[in-house]
């Protein structure tokens, strides 16, 4: 089981984390909603829960939940730009088919 | 796939369903969108990589251009390209005349309350014209963002009026946008730099534009700003600064004043150039290609800049001077001071700004985009993005709201520096037997005469039963949204019957006229109460005038002879006399001998009364 996080993804994550001023990490997690199953959480983590995995790499705490890992497993979180909007964009290899925007998917 | 943000912790959205909001600068030269992403604010650029867009709409046969292509063409096709449309916006065809010289444009000659501007695509209003740098922005943010918006925050100047707001509002709609709330420009700065959750205490925030100058005072009092003192020049920038360098160089290459105007503009630019420059370096080289192909070459220290623009910098101080004394605060009790503006990067005013406030200038965000930033944190908050924990900011009126009373004075309903959103209720009554309407004149400002505030709104409440002067109990509510924006109602209470008006202001007041209000109604504060005193007095006296004449018709036949009759009389001519020249003296004495001279009239019609309402009764009964 296993989460990674790009270099770009971290410097950007450590840069937003350092304006905040605060926070022990970053969050990733599924919920079950959106328009095709799950859809993802990305969220600032100012505290760890007691079963949180967290993976870390290029100076950068990623903390998830152990449902929300056998979702999650390899995915690979990486920030990018397109055209004018940039963001975080996880690459997932269990998503099996995903809702045309791809904010929510299936496994 | 989507690109997503960060979110605060439990804050994630649903798919679908981000609250995009962004913050407006909709500056005099250049505007600017930002947005909260990943907890940072930031302004957005556009797919070139430029954060500021020009305040410039072109309008042509083939379509409507806005921004730096339109701005290119301001020369060549001035009457088409519009500049500057804040300075027009929510005002009146005689205000833009009195701006005419500097403005190009032929305007459309209505009688209309919204002056427009004759281009080959027709007339378009300033609201118009403001409405299409909207879009722009809109269309650069939902492409960066990914998504529509839920709404915008729009700053405006601190001394905007409500005619001025309810115009830039309307902007917006025209859109297709919905405005979360409109906030004033200084207090945007202040949010930005977080002073808003900071401790309670006085900051000035300082702005240097392009061609504007603008200083406000803030008073932050238990989360909500204040706007203690507006001061400026609407015609001092960093063009002028620009100015005297290009002078400058003129005069040290031997170039004629009157040279042609392609060697001007290159004369401006270069002079623009070595003023930022400046800002790095110690001296800059200066090259100016002549006329005769020759090229001059100088040398510009910091130190003969400074001296250049030392006069125009020590310019911005007097209306800070006074800023701070129609606030009546001294330059010690300024907390912080927060620089606005790109003219702000100039060392040499920092080092002005800081001496003359002392203290250090907050420089640390662009000050070309900090309105915007702290516009966009707003905007952030208001569609719910942040925790709870973060509390709403929240604004003031800048002017006191009342309405016209008898006499010309002015009852003062919401005073200024009230926290909006405000409602507030008073009650009046009649003035004379059997009125069955009254007019409502709203007025917004500082003064006590109608004559001396600007007029808001009238309207009219009609048709409630007629009673004696006095008995009519009319309830007048103010209310005032969270963008400053005004209603009023009127209600007759015992009948029920109502009247409203939503705040279209009648467009027509100055920049000048504007900012000047508040100075006046702090210099003419006695003969303000002079006044007040004088024509309260005055209206005392119509009141017992009023009533005199009433009993007269009434009764006066009937209770008074030849001799008491005309005594009577007499004495109603001698303060009918002496009503509109006499002093507050004269006329409270002339009330008070009248008032002597008739009471036997006075005490008699008391006696007739009880005695109509007496008999026929016995003692008993009033028991």
């Amino acid at each position: 089981m296993t989460i990674t996080i790009t270099e770009a993804a971290a410097n950007h994550v450590r840069n937003f984390l350092q304006n905040r001023g605060s926070g022990l990490g970053i969050r990733l997690g599924v919920r079950t909603s959106g328009c095709s199953g799950m859809a993802y959480v990305l969220e600032f983590a100012d505290e760890s829960e007691e079963d949180d995995q967290i993976f870390e790499q290029h100076g950068v705490k990623v903390l998830v939940d152990p449902k929300s890992l056998l979702y999650l497993d390899g995915t690979e979180l990486d920030y990018t730009r397109e055209g004018l909007n940039e963001g975080f964009k996880f690459n997932n290899p269990n998503v099996k088919d995903a809702c045309g925007c791809g904010e929510s998917f299936n496994v | 796939m989507a690109l997503l943000q960060l979110s605060e912790p439990g804050q994630s959205t649903a798919p679908h369903q981000h609250k995009l909001a962004v913050g407006i600068d909709l500056g005099t030269t250049n505007s600017l969108v930002a947005s909260v992403r990943s907890g940072k604010a930031e302004t957005l650029p556009d797919n070139e990589g430029e954060h500021l867009l020009p305040s410039v709409v072109r309008y042509t046969t083939d379509g409507i251009v806005v921004g730096k292509a339109a701005k290119a063409m301001a020369a060549t096709d001035p009457l088409n390209t519009i500049i500057s449309a804040k300075r027009l916006i929510g005002r009146g065809l005689s205000d833009i005349k009195s701006l005419g010289s500097r403005l190009p444009y032929e305007f459309q000659d209505a009688q209309a309350a919204v002056p427009r501007i004759i281009t080959v695509r027709g007339p378009v209003s300033s609201v118009e014209v403001s409405s299409e740098i909207l879009k722009t922005l809109v269309k650069r943010a939902a492409d960066s963002l990914g998504g529509d918006l839920e709404g915008i925050v729009i700053t405006v100047p601190a001394y905007f009026d409500d005619a001025q707001r309810q115009a830039t509002k309307d902007a917006a709609t025209i859109a297709g946008l919905k405005v979360l709330r409109l906030l004033n420009e200084p207090t945007a700065a202040a949010v930005a730099y977080g002073l808003d959750s900071g401790s309670d205490g006085i900051h000035a925030i300082y702005d240097l534009g392009g061609g504007t100058f603008d200083i406000s005072i803030l008073r932050l009092n238990r989360g909500v700003f204040e706007v203690l003192a507006t001061g400026g020049d609407s015609a001092l920038g960093g063009d002028d600064l620009d100015h005297v360098v290009a002078e400058w160089i003129m005069q040290q290459a031997g170039i004629e004043q009157d040279a042609d105007h392609a060697m001007l503009r290159q004369l401006m630019q270069i002079a623009c150039k070595a003023k930022e420059s400046l800002t790095e370096q110690d001296h800059v080289v200066i090259e100016v290609s002549l006329a005769d192909g020759a090229v001059w070459t100088g040398d510009l220290s910091r130190e003969q800049f400074n001296i250049l623009v030392d006069p125009l910098i020590r310019k911005t101080l007097a209306p800070c001077r006074r800023a701070l004394r129609d606030a009546g605060l001294s330059a010690e009790e300024i907390e912080d001071v927060v620089m606005v503006g790109g003219s702000t990067r100039v060392p040499r005013v920092r080092e002005l700004v800081g001496e003359f406030f002392r203290t250090e200038p907050l420089v640390s965000i662009d000050p070309d985009r900090v309105v915007a930033i702290g516009a966009a944190i707003q905007a952030d908050i208001l569609v719910g993005n942040k925790p709870d924990s973060d509390m709403l900011l929240l604004d003031v009126n800048p002017l006191s709201l009342g309405l016209e009373t008898m006499g010309g004075l002015v009852e003062k309903i919401i005073p200024r520096n009230t926290t909006i959103p405000v409602a507030r209720a008073q009650e009046f009554t009649t003035f004379k037997d059997g009125q069955t309407a009254m007019a409502v004149h709203v007025l917004q400002g500082e003064r006590e005469l109608v004559s001396d505030n600007r007029s808001l709104a009238r309207f009219e409440l009609r048709g409630f039963p007629p009673m004696v002067a006095g008995a009519a109990r009319i309830r007048v509510t103010f209310s005032v949204d969270a963008d400053g924006l005004l209603s009023v109602e009127a209600e007759e209470q015992s009948s029920g019957v109502k009247a409203s008006v939503e705040v279209k202001p009648s467009y027509g007041l100055t920049d000048g006229e504007i900012e000047s209000m508040l100075k006046e109604s702090f210099e003419h504060a006695q003969e303000d109460m002079e006044a007040r005193k004088l024509r309260e007095q005055q209206v005392e006296a119509e009141r017992v005038i009023e009533a005199l004449t009433a009993a007269l018709a009434d009764d006066g036949e009937e209770l008074l002879d030849e001799d008491e009759r005309s005594r009577v009389e007499s004495a109603l001519h001698d303060l009918q006399a002496i009503i509109s020249s006499g002093t507050f003296a004269e006329i409270k004495a002339a009330v008070e001998s009248l008032e002597k001279r008739c009471e036997f009239y006075v005490e008699r019609r008391m006696n007739v009364s009880v005695r109509k309402a007496m008999s026929g009764h016995s003692v008993n009964d009033f028991e």
